[in-house]
């Protein structure tokens, strides 16, 4: 069956059975290899994409229960003030080991701050808590997402949030 | 035997160049020497003549490539071989932060690249046992240290000057006199000409003059990580690839007898399904069945469908519940092989003031890396190339090379970045069925297992039984201690990663000490994981000390340094057991953790373990809390380590140091795999949960420096973490832990 979605601003047309996740039709439709497989089953959150803004776990969405909703992945999520941020605090805060998680960690963050610009510590823990990080990365990973927490309300301070 | 086993066939390397006899033979005194030594600093004096053989070589090759590790261009950036696998441990970053401290140049300056597995080339190329450190330390410090010297050679040359008149920095060769400079890149094909000086003999930086050793580096691949760039062997792409998904038998070493193929292959995209025979090997390819699709999707979907009859054959008959039973019935008689046998433990424990008798036990184990295993091969023309991510490159190449019947040297292996290792991926099983399955299906394909796949197919940490009794004489010191350890095997061989070294501590310092073995015959497949045999020995050796410190009514942490007694190098793994380095790591965790010092909440306490692990030695101590409920919660953690003279990148070190922490924790608080109808029954992370964000603990870590070499840090602090939890939740509620993984029901008011 044809679908067609809109993923990080752009349209793909794909041709796939409906019951095909989002995750593979990222992955092996459209060549975005950035939102990784896990578990399969919606456990470990290495999967996690945007959709319509919310954090999904695309290895059990299937797209034809996408429809027009617009699409956000680790490729594109830079694109966005709050993903740059995280992009930047990952990599101050030195986050990575492995790196397998680290994709969906950043879109679980990303859209906690979108939501909650100044989460607390409890906040950031029971919104990250469904992603896994098999290397430990835990303790940065925190202090990654408060960072970049921390650089929005810098800027809220000057006047460049509403 | 390890000697005679490595040393079967090195002639059989692949090697275009032309001294293939002499990087053999270097190949030969270099193995001699890792058996022989079993680690440390001999074994990297050894590997010098490996690399020196392979750079020379190399050196001829390519006028900008200086050596086989640095290639510099024009406009001075320098680029770096990563030699070994990275699975996270950081070695991407950290080998070459090696060869550029010696060499001289700014990390700015450094690119750095994975090299394919060619270990004519780059010597050993694996990522297991902590080992990377302290076999690269020193050849690649002088590796760079080479290239250094070349590119000094060249300038002076060009200038005409004495090399004494010039130094390096940054980059560039100064001319002190007249202030003349040139960049290594404006040098580089000079310096490509020259002979490779004898590695023993270049100079090598005062450590006091350090840039890059010793400071924090982050990540080279991170910033592709962090945007999701295709980086694992899972976002492997080959033209013309095709997909496969591969079933095998449940039940461990079951054979194939039919099946719906027909059936199968009419299914959306399916393209192929096939039988493979496959041996008996169970590190190899098994027997099963192949779906080869348009999309991995397609084949898994298809893969579904396969209704298949398998012969299960004998090891359907074992089960968790079983060996559990078995080891009972062992552990009620003498042990039927005996480890060591120090004094008269009979008499001592007969004459002991006080006795304590304790039974431990711990499960099976998955490894659990978030990328599950795969690989993309393509067989074409009688020559086999694989993207592999993969901790053990090497043997992988020749288990293609046996299960194809393809010369080794027809068989490339590209190493990609690996999501997690854990010793996992030193298996390589996965890497024949993609060859296998690609060489049969005639067309590229990529391997993809589910998270079942990788659950149920893989090589546990074995679980074991141990029954002790030991005595305290009066003055509450260990007078007698006896261990029975009924672990797996068969014939008197322990099963892989099953073992008992006769050294472990406390041999040596208590007087009359015996350790014995019994074997339960096991068809289920074992292997290294993380910390190998540590991860479970130090729950069992360092929560009976506790125990048997409580029972003298001393304090812990000082009991455990009474019991490490003067300061010794004893026998033992690797370089052997150094006690003053382990005070040294008891007495750092004690003051920084304000032990004794501080007065904690009720059923909050502070627990202790000190473990010596691959070359490193970490003490721990706990501070955990138990619910009235029996829920536990870590408040805080503080670890001591020493891995020698140099932590080389200490971002990359806390980091690892925290991850292995959290990972026994995970052990201890939640895993295990049973074994039921002799299959794994646990088959996703809903059953066989890891640790979350929400039992991250804080973690201090802190270095002890050691005039030792530099050694690894993969695996040295995971071991102490799962005893000083459990010390620490009997210091909280008086309830011991002795079998993992740990029941809160018993920690219930």
């Amino acid at each position: 069956m044809q679908f067609t979605l809109e993923v990080n601003g752009r349209n793909h047309t794909v041709d796939v059975d409906a019951d095909t996740p989002l995750l593979w039709v990222l992955r092996d439709a459209i060549d975005l290899k950035g939102t990784k497989f896990g578990c399969g089953a919606g456990l470990c959150g290495a999967c996690t994409v945007h959709v319509d803004g919310a954090p999904m776990r695309s290895c059990s969405l299937p797209i034809s229960n996408v429809g027009k909703a617009a699409v956000t992945t680790i490729e594109g999520v830079g694109g966005t003030p709050v993903g740059e941020r995280l992009q930047k605090a990952w990599l101050d805060v030195d986050v990575v080991q492995c790196g397998y998680c680290q994709a969906g960690q950043i879109m679980t963050a990303a859209a906690l701050l979108t939501r909650m610009p100044a989460p607390s510590d409890d906040d950031i823990v029971s919104a990250m808590n469904g992603n896994i990080c098999r290397c430990g990365t835990y303790l940065r990973i925190h202090e990654a997402v408060k960072q970049a927490a921390k650089t929005d309300l810098g800027s809220a301070a000057t006047g460049k949030r509403s | 035997m390890l000697d005679e086993h490595l040393l079967s066939d090195p002639s059989d390397e692949p090697t275009s160049h032309s001294r293939k006899k002499t990087v053999a033979a270097s190949r030969r005194a270099f193995l001699k020497a890792t058996a022989a030594a079993g680690g440390g600093m001999l074994l990297s004096l050894h590997l010098l003549d490996f690399i020196g053989a392979a750079i020379a070589d190399e050196a001829q090759d390519a006028f900008v490539k200086v050596t086989a590790y640095v290639s510099i261009t024009p406009d001075n950036v320098v680029t770096i071989m990563a030699k070994n696998p990275e699975i996270g441990q950081g070695v991407k970053t950290m080998l070459p932060m090696l060869v550029a401290e010696e060499l001289d140049v700014d990390w700015s300056q450094v690119r750095t690249q994975q090299a394919d597995l060619n270990p004519a080339l780059y010597g050993n190329q694996h990522a297991g046992g902590s080992t990377s450190t302290p076999q690269n330390w020193d050849p690649l410090r002088r590796a760079g240290a080479a290239a250094r010297q070349m590119l000094v050679t060249a300038a002076a040359r060009r200038w005409n000057v004495a090399e004494s008149e010039c130094e390096t920095g940054s980059g560039q060769v100064r001319h002190t006199p007249s202030g003349r400079t040139l960049t290594y890149g404006a040098l580089a094909a000079d310096a490509a000409a020259l002979p490779v000086p004898d590695l023993r003999s270049v100079k090598l930086k005062d450590p006091k003059n350090y840039k890059i050793i010793g400071h924090s580096i982050p990540g080279v691949d991170s910033p592709l990580v962090v945007k999701g760039e295709p980086l694992f062997g899972i976002d492997t792409v080959v033209p013309d690839m095709q997909y496969a998904v591969f079933q095998k038998c449940p039940v461990f070493a079951g054979k194939f007898v039919r099946a719906n193929l027909d059936e199968i292959k009419t299914m959306p995209g399916v393209r192929q399904v096939f039988v493979v025979k496959g041996g008996s090997n169970l590190a190899g390819l098994m027997p099963g069945v192949a779906v080869v699709a348009d999309s991995w999707w397609h084949a898994d979907k298809a893969r579904r469908k396969l209704d298949i009859q398998w012969d299960e054959g004998p090891t359907s008959r074992q089960s968790s519940a079983g060996f559990a039973q078995q080891a009972a019935a062992f552990g009620a008689k003498a042990p039927e092989h005996s480890l060591r046998n120090d004094g008269d433990v009979a008499a001592a424990l007969g004459s002991a003031a006080k006795v304590v008798e304790a039974n431990y036990s711990y499960p099976f184990i998955a490894h659990a890396p978030l990328e599950p295993m795969n690989c993309t091969a393509r067989v074409q023309d009688g020559k086999v190339e694989l993207w592999a991510p993969t901790q053990n490159p090497e043997p992988g190449r020749k288990l293609v090379a046996q299960t194809l019947g393809i010369d080794e040297k027809n068989i490339v292996v590209h190493m990609t970045r690996c999501g997690g290792g854990f010793g996992r991926r030193l298996m390589t099983d996965y890497m024949a069925e993609a060859a296998w399955i690609a060489k049969e299906a005639g067309v590229p394909i990529k391997l993809l297992w589910t998270r079942a796949d990788d659950m149920q197919h893989d090589f546990y940490r074995p679980g074991g039984f141990h029954f002790l009794k030991a005595g305290l004489d009066s003055g509450g010191k260990v007078a007698a201690w006896q261990q029975h350890f009924v672990s797996y095997g068969r014939g008197g061989k322990f099963a892989p990663s099953a073992d008992l070294s006769p050294d472990t501590f406390p041999a040596k310092r208590v007087p009359n000490l015996s350790f014995g073995a019994s074997l339960i015959p096991l068809g289920v497949p074992t292997g290294p994981l993380r910390a190998p045999g540590d991860n479970a020995l130090a729950f069992v050796f360092q929560s009976f000390i506790d125990e048997l410190a409580h029972a003298a009514g001393k304090d812990p942490l000082q009991f455990q340094i009474d019991l490490l007694g003067k300061d010794e190098l004893l026998p033992g793994k690797g370089a052997g057991f150094n006690t003053a380095r382990a005070r040294g790591c008891l007495e750092k965790v004690r003051d920084v953790s304000g032990w004794g010092k501080r007065a904690l909440p009720e059923r909050t306490g502070l627990g202790v373990a000190v473990y010596y692990s691959h070359l490193g030695y970490f003490a721990e101590v706990v501070e955990a809390a138990v619910a009235d409920d029996g829920q536990i919660k870590i408040n805080k953690v503080w670890a001591a380590g020493d891995i020698g003279s140099h932590v080389i990148n200490p971002t990359a070190a806390i980091n690892m140091s925290q991850g292995a922490i959290l990972d026994g924790f995970a052990e201890a608080l939640h895993q295990q795999i049973t074994i039921e109808g002799g299959r794994a029954i646990q088959s996703n992370f809903d059953t066989f949960p890891l640790l979350r964000m929400a039992q991250a603990a804080p973690i201090e870590v802190h270095f002890v420096q050691s005039n030792n070499s530099p050694t690894g840090l993969g695996e040295p602090p995971l071991p102490a973490a799962i005893p000083a939890l459990c010390n620490a939740i009997f210091a909280a509620t008086g309830k011991r832990i002795r079998s993992l993984p740990i029941d809160t029901a018993l920690l219930k008011v």
